[in-house]
This record gives structure tokens, sequence and C-alpha cells, in this order.
């Protein structure tokens, strides 16, 4: 049960974290000047040299160890749902580390995609 | 880009299943471990899921430089939505009504968060980075 919880803890602070800090640096990087391939490769290449990037890969990772970890001890249906909890975390971090405006309309959107996430995983 | 970003990764995802259902069980031995290997790194459709997947990446890199975080992460679940259209059109599966108004919530939901800005945050972190 423990092991279970802290799985969990390790699996939404994980891709939260990641998704946050690799948000973070992307920023930071700018984005690409135009959608095309040298555009794109010059992108990367500052991407790559980010910080912030690398930080995320690790916390991602192990976000996806804990995913396999539970998937091994409990069913899809129970997994999956629980981990949608994360588009809330997620929301939380992009609000106060991000500073991102959360407006209530796009609240509502992440609570309906959660709860819709939840159901297509147990139904 | 962020359709590219979905479609990139479902059909990645779906790539590497079918390259690794045509690989077969893998049978959890040395020698087992590395026939897998030698199977999965001469495999067509793994590079290709692959390939699609490393699509992702970049997408989802390139669409978080510029629109909020909080924006992209709930319209990425439309992938959930469009997997199980997948499912039922080509898998013929069977799927259950509260797996359809789980779709339907996830459908409305993006539509909410699609509606609101993509970017509230300035573009404050670039001016630092050049500073």
């Amino acid at each position: 049960m423990t092991g279970t919880i802290l799985l969990f803890a390790c699996l939404i602070c994980g891709s939260t974290g990641g998704e946050i800090a690799i948000t973070y640096g992307m920023k930071s990087v700018g984005e690409p000047a135009r959608l095309r391939p040298k555009p794109l490769l010059v992108f990367l290449g500052r991407a790559l040299r980010s910080g912030w990037f690398w930080l995320g890969i690790p916390l991602m990772a192990l976000s996806f160890y804990s995913l396999l970890a539970l998937l091994s001890w409990h069913p899809v249906s129970f997994v999956i749902p629980v981990s949608a909890l994360s588009y809330v975390v997620g929301t939380l971090g992009a609000k106060y580390i991000l500073g991102e405006k959360v407006s209530p309309a796009r609240w509502a959107g992440v609570i309906l995609v959660c709860a819709g996430v939840a159901l297509v995983a147990a139904g | 880009m962020v359709l590219a970003m979905v479609v990139c990764a479902n059909t990645g995802d779906l790539l590497l299943k079918l390259g690794m259902t045509q690989i077969g069980e893998v049978e959890f031995s040395a020698h087992g471990i590395a026939d897998a290997f030698q199977q999965t790194v001469t495999s067509g459709t793994i590079w290709l899921g692959i390939l699609f997947l490393l699509g992702f990446m970049v997408s989802y890199m390139t669409v978080l430089s510029w629109a909020d975080y909080s924006y992209v992460m709930p319209a990425g679940a439309f992938g959930y939505a469009v997997l199980t259209l997948l499912a039922v059109v080509f898998l013929h599966e069977r799927v259950s009504p509260a797996r359809w108004l789980g779709v339907l919530l996830i459908c409305v939901g993006v539509l909410l968060v699609g509606q609101t800005r993509p970017r509230t945050t300035e573009a404050v972190l670039e001016s630092k980075v050049t500073a």
C-alpha cells in the first residue's frame, strides 16, 4: 500500500515536474523562427543545450518507470484513472510555478478532461 | 501542431505495439532479451514507431516554446478520444457506455480549453536569456 502511494507520487510528481522543467526550458530557448527544417534544427540544437531540458528528461523517465512498476502490480483500469490526477497537479504547477493565468473556462476544461480520462480507462 | 503531436504519439505507440506483437513474447533470460534486442533493432516497424515518437517529442517541444503548459497538457488528452475511435474503426473493439461518456467529457473539456488564450505569460524569459 505504502509502495503504491509512493509510486503514484513519483509518477505524478515526475511527469508534472519534468514537463514543467521542459516547458520552462523551451520558453527560455524561444520559439523556432519558422516551421521549416533548418530553423527547427537550430531550435532543437539550442533546446538540447538547455539545462532545464536535461532536468526534465530524468524526471519523466522516473515517472515512466513508476508507471511500468504500477502496471505490473495493478490493472490499467485502476492505474490510469488515478494518474489522471496529474492534469490537476499539472495545472496547479503551471499556475504557481510557471505563472500562467488559468481562467475558469480552462479549469473547467481540465476537470472535464481529467474525469474523461478516468472514465475511458476505467470503462 | 498540437494535432501533429497527438497523431505522432498515437501512431508511434500503435506501431511499437504492432512491431512487438510481430516479434512475440520476450523470454526473460539473458539469451531471450539479447534475441529480442536483435530483432527490435532490425524491425522496420519498430524504427518507424520510434521515428513517430521522435516527431511527437519535437512537436511537443515546439508547441511548449510558445503556448502555455496548462493549454497544451489537456489538449494532448484528445489522443485518448482518437485512440478509442481508432480502436472501434480498425480493431472493431466493443466500447462500453462509460468509455463513450469519457470520450465525450474529454472532447468537451478540450474544446473549453481550446477557447482560452494559448499564451498568458509574457516573453520575459527570453529577454533574460539574451541579456
